[in-house]
């Protein structure tokens, strides 16, 4: 008998259901408390996770947050606009730039001034390099996680051409610094166009390189299959969102569902779904998604207009009373920025909503009744990083 | 070898859906179809054209309106819950000399888009995954009695904003099953986001960047100085 994808996610999810309600009904044995973190490698960062354990099986988890939080919402507060591009790149420091992008759409929105077109262009193709960066090192951890090394050392190789390419561009491999309300802080140096199409080749034989090593090792289906199972409808009631919301079979990509002064609806891309919700679709989309980001880079830099950077802005910004809601397809998932002006040089209050926060907020639900060394898949796969959760 | 992106094995790949055109229209339809559900606990409205719309609602149908707005209005996406201080800061940003005479500042609260009467609000963001358009909440707080009810009955990933609130603002949240701090140390003292917590970075010494600010010489100065 073969099973289609929807009758396995069913069936995942009845026995996860399941498995409640047998810790629940059986008489309890003693159980054991069991820390995982926060130094532990499948953490990436500090976060600890508490787990009750029966025998191997998980009864009960949550994650403890907080080892890493900076304030950067209090901190916005004494801070001017151009000025909190610095704070808001450690969010996620693996696709810094990303996170600069939100904030500043934000800002601009309030002073109702957009980039000049080659300045959304350039913002853009920088965009999808630092998704690129970032997830490429899930790609290679995800397999460290289950024990291959040999995946995460390509993955460092390959990642490092991409981040020359952003060191090139801005000045900084991982706090670029580079995004300004109304435009960018340069051009891009000469080269770097050819250099670009050649990396994004490199980052393409990664991608099928990954997809040769590991989806069809036995090993990592086995470990990735039907674990970790997370429905469509208990997803969105968490806020889980990019490639994870995605593999759970929501065909929802802010890139793409979204009116933004940005390059996205130039070019011709396509958003990956997969059907299945577990630790394997997970992999799968975001593996597409990368091959995808290299392919809109690519077609981006063929449609890539001349004209300015920046746009006319006043030497000293001052934005315009008024609330302003601004959020991305970041590599993690959304990231937005609820930004309050009272019209001075600074904002009043920055709520940051990060990806991360919501897409551990669920590992509770979903590590419950599974053994402890799916903990370490499930976690990987739902691929956070600390300063995500912790801001 | 340039690798064309074939995956065939998953043939998991949906097409793009057409995207509806958002318009203000269907944010003025949204407002009517919740008025219909939720009659007079619907306070104000605030709709910023081509941009987004704001609702406030009363406190005590906080859960009510979050269960409309999920299954009416097919808000099925949890965005985020937070919750906003409108009391401008005493302390400015922090820039004053603690060695000078402590600068007089208002504090008078005014508040934001969809009005309000409080000091504190609370506000949350939800979304449609199939219409892709959001709304956001806001319902106002007792200053003296901070207390709103929890949301997790209606989305799930309440509960962590919730605790986070908590802690920042020192909102409470009636039902919430776990209310301990997120992030900061079990014995913290105060609630860091409200604005009269002074950022005591920023009180024991002076902030520098302030003296360092010169006149930019006249001869270098292209666009007619501080252009506003």
């Amino acid at each position: 008998m073969t099973l289609t994808s929807s009758d396995r996610q069913q069936l995942n999810y009845i026995a996860s259901q399941a498995a409640d309600a047998r810790v629940n009904v059986e008489i309890e044995t003693e159980g054991m408390t069991l820390n995982i973190g926060p130094q532990h490698p499948a953490t990436h960062g500090t976060l600890r996770i508490i787990a009750k354990v029966d025998g191997e099986q998980v009864v009960w988890a949550e994650p403890a947050a907080g080892y890493m939080h900076r304030g950067y919402e209090k901190l916005t507060e004494v801070r001017s606009f151009p000025q909190v591009t610095t704070l808001v790149n450690r969010i996620d420091w693996l696709g810094s730039f990303a996170n600069e992008v939100p904030f500043i759409l934000a800002a601009e929105k309030l002073m109702e001034i957009e980039a000049p077109p080659r300045a959304q262009y350039i913002r853009t193709i920088l965009f999808e390099l630092s998704r690129i960066a970032n997830v490429t090192l899930f790609l290679g951890d995800m397999a460290a996680q289950l024990g291959a090394l040999t995946p995460v050392f390509y993955a460092f190789r390959d990642r490092e051409y991409v981040l020359n390419l952003i060191e090139a561009a801005t000045g900084g491999r991982f706090h670029p610094n580079f995004d300004r309300i109304g435009g960018l802080k340069d051009d891009l140096p000469a080269g770097f166009i050819d250099e670009t199409r050649a990396v994004m080749k490199k980052m393409r034989s990664f991608c099928t390189l990954m997809e040769d090593v590991l989806l069809g090792n036995e090993i990592f289906q086995q470990r990735c299959r039907g674990i970790g199972v997370i429905p469509k409808d208990i997803a969105l009631s968490y806020g889980l969102s990019g490639a994870n919301l995605r593999a759970s079979g929501v065909n929802w990509d802010l890139r793409r569902d979204q009116k933004l002064p940005m390059a996205w609806d130039k070019v011709d891309w396509k958003v990956w779904t997969h059907p299945d919700g577990d630790s394997f679709a997970r992999y799968w989309v975001r593996l597409q998604e990368t091959r995808e980001s290299t392919l809109i880079v690519d077609r981006l830099l063929d449609s890539m207009p001349s004209g300015p950077i920046m746009a006319k802005v006043p030497r000293i910004i001052k934005v315009p009373e008024g609330e302003a809601w601004v959020s991305t397809e970041n590599p993690l998932g959304e990231m937005g920025y609820y930004v309050v002006s009272k019209g001075d040089t600074g904002p009043f209050r920055v709520k940051i909503r990060s990806a991360s926060f919501n897409n551990v907020s669920i590992a509770s639900w979903v590590l419950k009744g599974v053994l402890i060394p799916d903990v370490i898949t499930i976690l990987a796969s739902l691929y956070f990083i600390l300063g995500d959760i912790d801001r | 070898m340039d690798a064309a992106p074939t995956p065939a094995a998953e043939s998991a790949v949906v097409e793009a859906p057409v995207v509806p055109v958002v318009i203000d229209d269907e944010r003025e339809a949204m407002v009517s179809q919740l008025r219909g559900v939720i009659g007079d606990a619907l306070l104000e409205y605030h709709i910023k054209p081509h941009d987004d719309l704001w609702i406030r609602v009363r406190t005590d149908a906080w859960v009510a309106v979050g269960k409309a707005v999920r299954d009416v209005l097919a808000m099925d996406y949890f965005d985020f819950l937070s919750a906003m201080d409108w009391m401008p800061s005493p302390y400015g940003r922090g820039e004053d000399d603690p060695t000078a005479e402590p600068v007089e500042r208002s504090t008078e609260v005014k508040q934001g888009y969809a009005g309000g009467a409080t000091r504190f609000q609370i506000m949350a963001r939800v979304m449609s995954s199939t219409r892709h358009i959001g709304v956001t909440l806001k319902a106002d707080v007792d200053d003296a009695n901070p207390v709103i009810d929890s949301w997790i009955p209606v989305y799930r990933g309440a509960n962590w904003h919730e605790r986070e609130c908590a802690e920042m603002f020192g909102i409470g949240f009636a039902g919430h099953p776990d209310l301990r701090k997120l992030y900061l140390p079990v014995d913290f003292e105060g609630y860091p986001l409200r604005k009269d917590f002074p950022l005591l970075a920023r009180m024991v010494k002076p902030w520098p960047g302030i003296v360092d600010v010169e006149p930019i010489p006249a001869h270098l100065d292209t666009d007619g100085g501080d252009a506003e």
